[in-house]
């Protein structure tokens, strides 16, 4: 029996679901932990991508930290972080992950205020707006395609590299993998497969939902500038 | 006679330590060697398979799109998955790094150089046309001279990422100096053993990033000696 049948044998039995530590298990450890990344990586990200585009300093701190954190391997921070006061289990995992949504947030969120229109921003401030309310009802509104766009990619990236979370018992999709490679690869291959393809399926789902989100939470007349954030997106980080 | 080990003279378990360093510069050594030599193979061979695949790309512009989309939907395929899909066929050992990190580099570099092509002012495109060059003689002496900066960028880019996602090989146990990470969680938590790999994972991807930058400044002179 090659590989790919034994894959579809181990996805066939409804054991390999519904037992303890089974797929459904999996998948539910996965987006647990991957949507407390992004809900972490927001909160940090946004507010600082959204000042630093309002006040138009730090683009180099921006682009800066992008190209760090893509010089750091993932396995890195999985093994660093539980050794600090984090200490072992969810919320090291989680953090580590967050670390990787930051910079698409982050780029994302700064570009978008930037690329507002300035004469939007002088009318508003012949209004007498404040610079806070520029920031909430100028700038803000305007970026939104943006932040939309820079959420898709880092919630897609997160999904995708929750997987290795398993590197250090993290739970998550990734652990079916693991467990595959554990068993040889003859005895495992179909496992090993199936794991794949559940964690790709599973990217590729995220990826899916995501871009119809981004699609509804863009306003139509802004929707032209979408196809430019996600370029922009796509350039700020590279590697998962 | 005493004979003990040498991480237990120092107290504790520190996050670097040089006595580490230095009792085991071999392993080290061996990891950061096998490191850069798959980062060196897959960016070399990513760029000899992406070039190619951009500049049909650009030339024939209805493949563009399926050529970009299908790079978006690999791009979207967690490593690890991509491990699991090749391993069983192509067995545990370097060679199934070398594709897997190979196929990612690929993406990035196409997606950069087809931008870097695009970026060809039609003008030029025209000059060059009624000046009565081929596609062929266009292709290398006008359009790729000029996408040099988006190809550079690519190939940054792509080996950045690259000394990164090398790492992921621990799956299969040929993770360069991943296996120097992982082994030290393995061990005990060892952190100077963690830190060091860590440490000198971004090193390489720094000097190799600063190298590729310096390449890149000597292959576009025209880029410096534009007056600001």
């Amino acid at each position: 029996m090659n590989p790919v049948q034994q894959a579809v044998v181990w996805l066939n039995d409804p054991l390999n679901w519904t037992n303890p530590g089974g797929v459904l298990d999996r998948i539910g450890e996965h987006l647990s932990m991957s949507a407390a990344a992004v809900l972490l990586g927001c909160l940090v990200a946004w507010p600082i991508g959204l000042w630093l585009g309002h006040s138009g300093r730090g683009g180099g701190a921006v682009v800066l930290i992008s190209n760090l954190t893509l010089s750091i391997p993932t396995l890195a921070l999985l093994t660093i972080l539980p050794l600090t006061f984090l200490g072992f289990g969810r919320p090291a995992v989680v953090v580590a992950l967050a670390v990787f949504a930051v910079p698409p947030l982050l780029a994302n969120a700064y570009t978008g205020v930037r690329q507002a229109d300035p004469e939007a921003r002088d009318a508003a401030r012949g209004m007498g707006l404040s610079g806070w309310q520029v920031l909430r009802r100028v700038e803000l509104p305007l970026a939104v395609p943006y932040l939309a766009a820079g959420f898709r990619t880092a919630a897609v990236q997160v999904v995708a590299t929750a997987a290795l979370a398993s590197f250090v018992n993290g739970g998550g999709l990734g652990q079916i993998i693991r467990a595959g490679f554990g068993l040889d690869i003859a005895a495992g291959g179909g496992q090993i497969i199936a794991g794949g393809v559940l964690v790709a399926g599973l990217a590729l789902a995220a990826e899916g939902v995501l871009a119809l989100v981004e699609r509804v939470a863009t306003p139509r007349p802004l929707r032209r500038t979408r196809r430019a954030a996600n370029r922009r997106a796509a350039d700020a980080t590279a590697g998962n | 006679m005493s004979f003990h080990l040498s991480y237990r003279a120092e107290p504790g378990n520190p996050w670097f330590s040089w006595q580490y360093v230095r009792d085991n510069s071999d392993t080290i050594l061996a990891a950061l060697r096998e490191h850069a030599s798959l980062t060196g193979r897959a960016v070399l061979l990513a760029a000899l398979v992406a070039l190619p695949l951009a500049v049909v790309a650009y030339w024939y512009r209805r493949l563009t799109g399926p050529i970009l989309a299908l790079t978006g939907v690999l791009y979207t395929i967690p490593s690890l998955a991509l491990f699991a899909f090749i391993a069983p066929y192509l067995g545990i050992g370097a060679v199934t790094v070398l594709t897997v990190v190979v196929l990612y580099a690929l993406l990035v570099i196409v997606r950069n150089a087809v931008a870097g092509l695009n970026q060809v002012p039609p003008e030029v495109r025209d000059a060059a046309e009624g000046m009565g060059y081929g596609r062929w003689a266009r292709l290398f002496r006008i359009d790729l001279p000029l996408a040099l900066p988006g190809i550079l960028t690519g190939v940054r880019l792509a080996t950045v990422s690259t000394v990164a996602l090398v790492t992921v090989g621990v799956v299969i146990g040929r993770g360069g100096l991943g296996q120097l990470i992982f082994a030290g969680f393995q061990n005990n938590f060892y952190k100077a053993q963690i830190m060091t790999g860590t440490l000198l994972c971004v090193l390489l991807a720094l000097v190799l990033d600063l190298i590729l930058a310096g390449v890149g400044r000597l292959l576009t002179p025209w880029l410096r000696s534009r007056p600001r």
